[in-house]
């Protein structure tokens, strides 16, 4: 069998920064001392003089992305999603958000695939929190390839982005030439009785999930949302009216992320079963990543036990 | 400083003292403690200082002015109208529903404001990323920022001290409203700060301290920042809170209350009569 080739998101991330350099010339990349490990150490290394770090010190690090944007420079400022979204959240929201300044947060680290670091540095609410400032658009990509498009989309739009980018390697899903249109979902799978709506990691799980079912005679569908916020409605809606039950699987909280966007859309729209595949209300933990994500339920089989849970819930 | 100019400026501040009085008796809320002390130096910075255009508010290579200290926004919109930025009278709108002169100051609607400001300890970060942006294409534009001394407790103002005088950036130019009043009372009974020059000096700032209300002395500092390079500067300027109108010098209360009539009344010939003293 042909190995599968991985790659962890934030690694993408990084070697997005430097093809799109060429492409930018106003592009300004800032670092809060995590060069190494939020890979904007790529970009630095090719373009040394467009790279500027700002220390251990993520309030100012988004303050000085915000005052460079307002001269008219492209950023990208990163840190791991605790520090960016979770520790500067405030400077986020009134510095970027409530101006709408083209700011792109670029969070790694997100979620429990931290591993073993444990609970203080696996954000599991960056979603959440990004997802309640007006008008910040919230790019989560599946793997390397999109998040390549990630980047390249968010260079691209002109208005504040929050991006989350992983540690964990994860399978290749998208080809090279892959691209994204902001607020559009992604259809992965064909199906009748289910849909599962996956986003980052999750996405490689739920089309692992779908076979499996399958194997069963359970016909899932699957849909990748790559943006969480603006979120296709009318796609998930479509996925509630012709399959009448939804799973949602995320590496994040089940509050407030895309379980909590799912659910408010269908509720509202078309209401059916609506069964969250994500973090419990609870802190992470240390272990290697997959330890971790298999202790916290986030498995294929849980996403196709819950996709029959919630098939079971139909009227 | 010629005297013809000195006194043009303080007539200029005392127009925009009257414009703070205007708006925050109109609103009936607002700062104008705060929004006082600095009248003087907004006129310096508005009508002296900055190379701006009120035709053309967003002109490339302009100077930038960040209020940090952002509940001071009476006092930016009364230094904004009367630089030509928007009429006089539209000074009165302050904080009422539909008005682009919000509580706390709006880039994205107001004419002349260039960054949102109000959440303090921000607006000189975004100054430090400003002044960033000079250096980094050579530009020439300067980069201006007025904090609180209250503000000064707040950790994101060192980390950007930090930042700039590490980066060099001698195109900023910060200026710490030193009144010694925050809203629960002196400086340094509430978390002090002090002392103030020492600490910018140690975050390798050129720092230079001034009385506040004294266009000689603000002068002098403004040609010093832009003649020192290699290090952002810092202007501790010393004021009175709510200077200009009596009953609002030194007092704490006066930090974010608005006049009721019979004070506005009292605050406007106050002015009024500075004012027909300056022109005579």
């Amino acid at each position: 069998m042909a190995e599968i080739k991985k790659q962890a998101t934030r690694e993408a991330y990084g070697q997005a920064l430097a093809e799109i350099g060429a492409q930018y010339d106003n592009l300004i990349v800032l670092d809060a001392d995590l060069s190494c490990a939020t890979k904007t150490g790529t970009f630095k290394k090719a373009y040394p003089d467009r790279f500027f770090n700002c220390g251990i010190a993520e309030q100012n690090l988004i303050g000085v992305a915000t005052g460079l944007t307002i001269t008219g420079k492209l950023v990208f400022c990163s840190s791991f999603a605790m520090f960016a979204a979770g520790r500067a959240y405030e400077q986020v929201r009134n510095a970027v958000g409530y101006p709408h300044n083209n700011v792109k947060i670029a969070a790694t680290h997100a979620g429990l695939s931290v591993g073993e670091d444990g609970a203080t540095h696996q954000c599991n609410e960056d979603i959440a929190l990004m997802r309640t400032i007006p008008g910040m658009t919230i790019l989560c990509p599946a793997d390397g390839n999109e998040a390549k498009a990630c980047v390249r989309a968010a260079a691209a739009y002109n208005g504040p982005v929050y991006l989350r980018f992983g540690r964990m390697a994860v399978p290749m899903l998208f080809d090279d030439d892959y691209a994204i249109e902001i607020g559009k979902g992604v259809p992965m799978r064909e199906g009748t009785d289910v849909t599962i709506i996956a986003t980052g990691i999750m996405v490689g799980m739920a089309l692992e999930a779908a076979e499996s079912l399958a194997a069963e005679g359970v016909s899932a569908r699957v849909i990748n949302i790559h943006t969480i916020k603006p979120l296709d409605k009318e796609l998930v809606l479509k996925a509630a009216r012709e399959t009448g039950a939804i799973v949602t699987a995320e590496e994040h909280s089940i509050i407030g992320g895309l379980g909590g966007a799912v659910a408010e859309t269908v509720a509202e729209g078309c209401p059916v079963p609506v069964l969250r595949v994500g973090v419990e209300d609870k802190f992470g933990t240390s272990a290697p990543a997959a330890q971790v994500l298999q202790a916290y339920g986030l498995t294929p089989e849980n996403i196709a036990a819950k996709a029959k849970a919630a098939i079971a819930l139909k009227k | 400083m010629k005297p013809e100019e000195k006194r043009a400026l303080q007539i200029k501040a005392c127009q925009i003292r009257m414009g703070i009085i205007e708006g925050v008796h109109a609103a009936k809320s607002g700062h104008p403690g705060g929004s006082l002390s600095i009248a003087d130096v907004l006129a310096y910075l508005y009508f002296k200082e900055l190379n701006i255009d009120p035709a053309d508010p967003h002109k490339k290579n302009r100077d930038l002015m960040i209020l940090s200290k952002g509940h001071t926004a009476p006092g930016l919109y009364s230094a904004l109208a009367n630089r030509g930025y928007f009429p006089v009278e539209h000074l009165k709108t302050l904080r009422k529903l539909d008005s682009d002169l919000q509580g706390h100051p709006d880039m994205k609607h107001t004419p002349g404001v260039d960054m949102s400001s109000g959440s303090l300890g921000q607006g000189i970060s975004v100054a430090t990323g400003a002044a960033l942006s000079a250096k980094i294409d050579g530009d020439a534009f300067r980069v201006y920022a007025i904090l609180g001394d209250g503000e000064l407790e707040e950790g994101q103002v060192w980390e950007a001290a930090m930042f700039a005088g590490h980066k060099q950036l001698d195109t900023l130019c910060a200026i710490v409203d030193f009144n010694n009043l925050q809203i629960d009372g002196c400086l340094d009974e509430v978390n002090s700060p002090y002392p103030i020059a020492e600490k910018f000096k140690a975050f390798r700032w050129h720092v230079i301290e001034v009385d506040g209300h004294d266009f000689d002395q603000l002068d002098a500092a403004f040609a010093e920042a832009r003649a020192t390079k290699g290090k952002p500067t810092v202007i501790v300027m010393k004021t009175v809170k709510g200077k200009g109108v009596s009953f609002m010098e030194n007092q704490v209360g006066w930090h974010g209350s608005a006049p009721n009539d019979e004070q506005y009344e009292i605050a406007m010939q106050e002015l009024n009569a500075a004012l027909a003293q300056l022109q005579a």
